[in-house]
């Protein structure tokens, strides 16, 4: 696979108080993968995505988005937080925060218009939830809530997706949507980053795969790499994880 | 009470502009959850305005405000800096901010009171505040800040929306979040500013969240609510006045408070959607609507039995089983599920249909 390197991560350190959250990390990622990042809580998984993305200022480091940095990339990246980092009682409907996604593009005091409107019912469309665009998001399930804020980074139609535990507290049925559509954006060439925390799926799921604590352990694709001396090594104690063939 | 006469009009129509521009801004603090800061920045204002009447020695309010202004400011930033900089939690920052200014405050005001100067007199109205000293430059003030914070709101209303719902999200936009953060908390601090001549330090934050707590009950649009808000405070302002008004020497900035707070209580109880008494009776329809199924099922399940699901039953037999009451029965008959001829009951085609179908819609609803 002599790709691209879509994102690249050098000697990156962040800390918040003294201690590391992450201690100098090197990680090249290669357009078009479908990656998990995997760790115990505290490993800095989230910490990670949002160094990259420009939300942390980190101690030293650096990153690059198709060699250059991020703030000059932003428009091929969109951002799905974790679902818990928001106040969904906020009055608004899933609509208006899909339209959210279309704001980066319209630039300062700019209003979405007719384009915009429509570019939101499509991404809707896409994850099942355009009978629900009228809803306040507070009426919305866990699940519901998951896919508008893909849906919110779907309308952004950039080229390289970060998502904060996309898996966390949602159902089957919208866990199974959410990673075919992750998987169709991969077909299109996109480049997928994924905070996941169960290990089971990672072999299903995705292609790359990250190890992470505080330092990078290992990083590569899923069949050569995640396996039970990575997992001991990541998490500290003897791991048995039977990846199902 | 002359409502025609001058110096009514003019309190009236400031107080209304005040409600509404704090209503307006107050909707943003609630919405971020600094329902505290309004509180702060306005105790925060009082050294300000003592310390400016120490150097200047005049009572001209444009004075005494714009350090008010400077003090509230400077109290809104320490309490940033205390929260980014330390490990503080954002409540205890602004309620150190708040005493400790508040504090420094009250010393100097008895410190100028203490002085031997005529002049000193009638810096506490600034306390509980004193609408009756409001004058038409005055009001002429707040209109300018209300039509510039209105068009700063229509103008960046897009970026305020994003970053009041989803900060981290704004900033991978590429927005500048530091610089929609403080135009949005430089607006609250001019309004509590503008305020503190007629409601006064103690109480301002109320005139800043009352109206937006109880707007947010009424919709669930960001737009709406900022309108709604702006409306009960302006209606706060004038009721306020004009009871304060016929009612001889009541202080008019409380009356204010009360009557905002007279709308809190309301919309709490009276909201359609979210409000008590509807939320009540809504539970209250649904236990008994889920009663009824409840024995329109068991009905069922004896028909089922028979040929003839009209075949007529006991209605001991209810009895035997599950508690009824003659009002489900009657319910039952007045939804034509069931007809009843003396002590039996008979399963309608209708209430058949409805008891076949009940398990089905329920999980219908559910997606």
């Amino acid at each position: 696979m002599a790709k691209n390197i879509a994102i690249k991560v050098d000697d990156l350190t962040v800390a918040y108080n003294y201690k590391p959250v992450l201690w100098d990390i090197d990680l090249e990622i290669p357009e078009g993968v479908l990656m998990a990042i995997v760790g115990p809580n505290g490993a800095g998984k989230s910490t990670l995505i949002k160094s990259i993305l420009g939300i942390l200022k980190p101690i030293a480091g650096s990153v690059s988005i198709y060699g250059k940095p991020y703030h000059k990339q932003r428009h091929l990246v969109a951002y799905v937080p974790q679902k818990g980092s928001v106040d969904w009682d906020f009055p608004t409907t899933a609509l208006d925060v899909v339209m959210m996604g279309t704001y980066g593009a319209l630039g300062w005091i700019k209003r979405p218009g007719q384009k915009e409107k429509k570019a939101a019912l499509e991404a809707l469309e896409k994850v099942g939830m355009l009978p629900f665009k009228s809803r306040q998001i507070s009426q919305l399930s866990g699940g519901q809530q998951q896919r508008i804020f893909l849906a919110r980074a779907l309308v952004q139609n950039a080229s390289i997706y970060f998502m904060d535990e996309p898996f966390q507290g949602v159902d089957a049925t919208t866990e199974i949507a959410i990673i075919n559509i992750l998987k169709e954006l991969r077909k299109e060439g996109k480049t997928v980053i994924v905070v996941h925390h169960d290990l089971q799926t990672v072999p299903e799921y995705f292609d790359w795969v990250t190890f992470l604590n505080v330092k990078k352990i290992a990083t590569g694709p899923v069949k050569d790499i995640f396996n039970d001396d990575n997992l001991t090594k990541t998490y500290g104690i003897n791991f048995k994880v039977s990846v199902q063939e | 009470m002359d409502f025609t006469d001058y110096t009514f009009q003019v309190i009236a129509i400031g107080t209304a502009i005040l409600g509404a521009v704090c209503g307006m801004l107050g909707s943003f603090a609630v919405l971020r959850k600094q329902s505290l800061l309004g509180d702060a920045i306005s105790h925060a204002a009082l050294p300000g305005i003592a310390i400016a009447f120490l150097i200047t020695g005049t009572k001209d309010s444009n004075i005494l405000l714009l350090g008010a202004l400077v003090s509230g400011l400077v109290g809104t930033f320490w309490i940033r800096g205390i929260i980014t900089k330390t490990h503080l939690k954002s409540d205890t920052a602004l309620g150190l901010i708040l005493s400790l200014f508040f504090g420094f405050g009250m010393l100097l005001l008895t410190f100028i009171q203490k002085q031997p100067n005529a002049n000193q007199a009638g810096l506490d109205k600034y306390l509980f505040g004193q609408a009756a000293t409001l004058l038409i430059e005055d009001v002429w003030l707040m209109a300018i800040v209300t039509c510039i914070c209105l068009i700063v709101l229509l103008l960046f209303w897009k970026e305020f929306k994003l970053l009041l719902f989803d900060s981290d999200y704004t900033k991978t936009l590429g927005f500048n979040v530091k610089f929609i953060d403080i135009l949005i908390t430089s607006f609250i601090v001019l309004a509590i500013v503008l305020g503190l001549q007629t409601v006064g330090v103690v109480l301002m934050s109320a005139m800043l969240l009352a109206p937006a707590a109880a707007a947010r009950q009424w919709t669930n649009s960001l737009g709406t609510m900022v309108f709604l808000a702006a409306i009960f405070g302006a209606f706060s302002g004038v009721f306020g006045t004009v009871i304060s008004a016929s009612q001889n020497n009541l202080s008019t900035g409380p009356v204010i408070v009360i009557v905002a707070g007279v709308f809190v209580i309301f919309s709490f109880i009276f909201s359609p959607s979210r409000g008590l008494l509807f939320k009540q009776i809504r539970f209250m329809k649904n236990r008994r609507d889920l009663e009824l199924h409840k024995t329109l099922a068991f009905m069922y399940g004896i028909a089922e039995t028979h040929q003839n699901i009209s075949h007529p039953h006991t209605i001991k037999l209810l009895n035997h089983f599950q508690g009824f009451t003659k009002k489900t029965l009657k319910a039952l008959e007045e939804k034509n599920y069931i007809t009843i001829s003396g002590t039996e009951w008979s399963l309608t085609q209708e209430g058949f249909k409805t008891a076949s179908n009940l398990y089905n819609q329920q999980s219908n609803n559910d997606e």
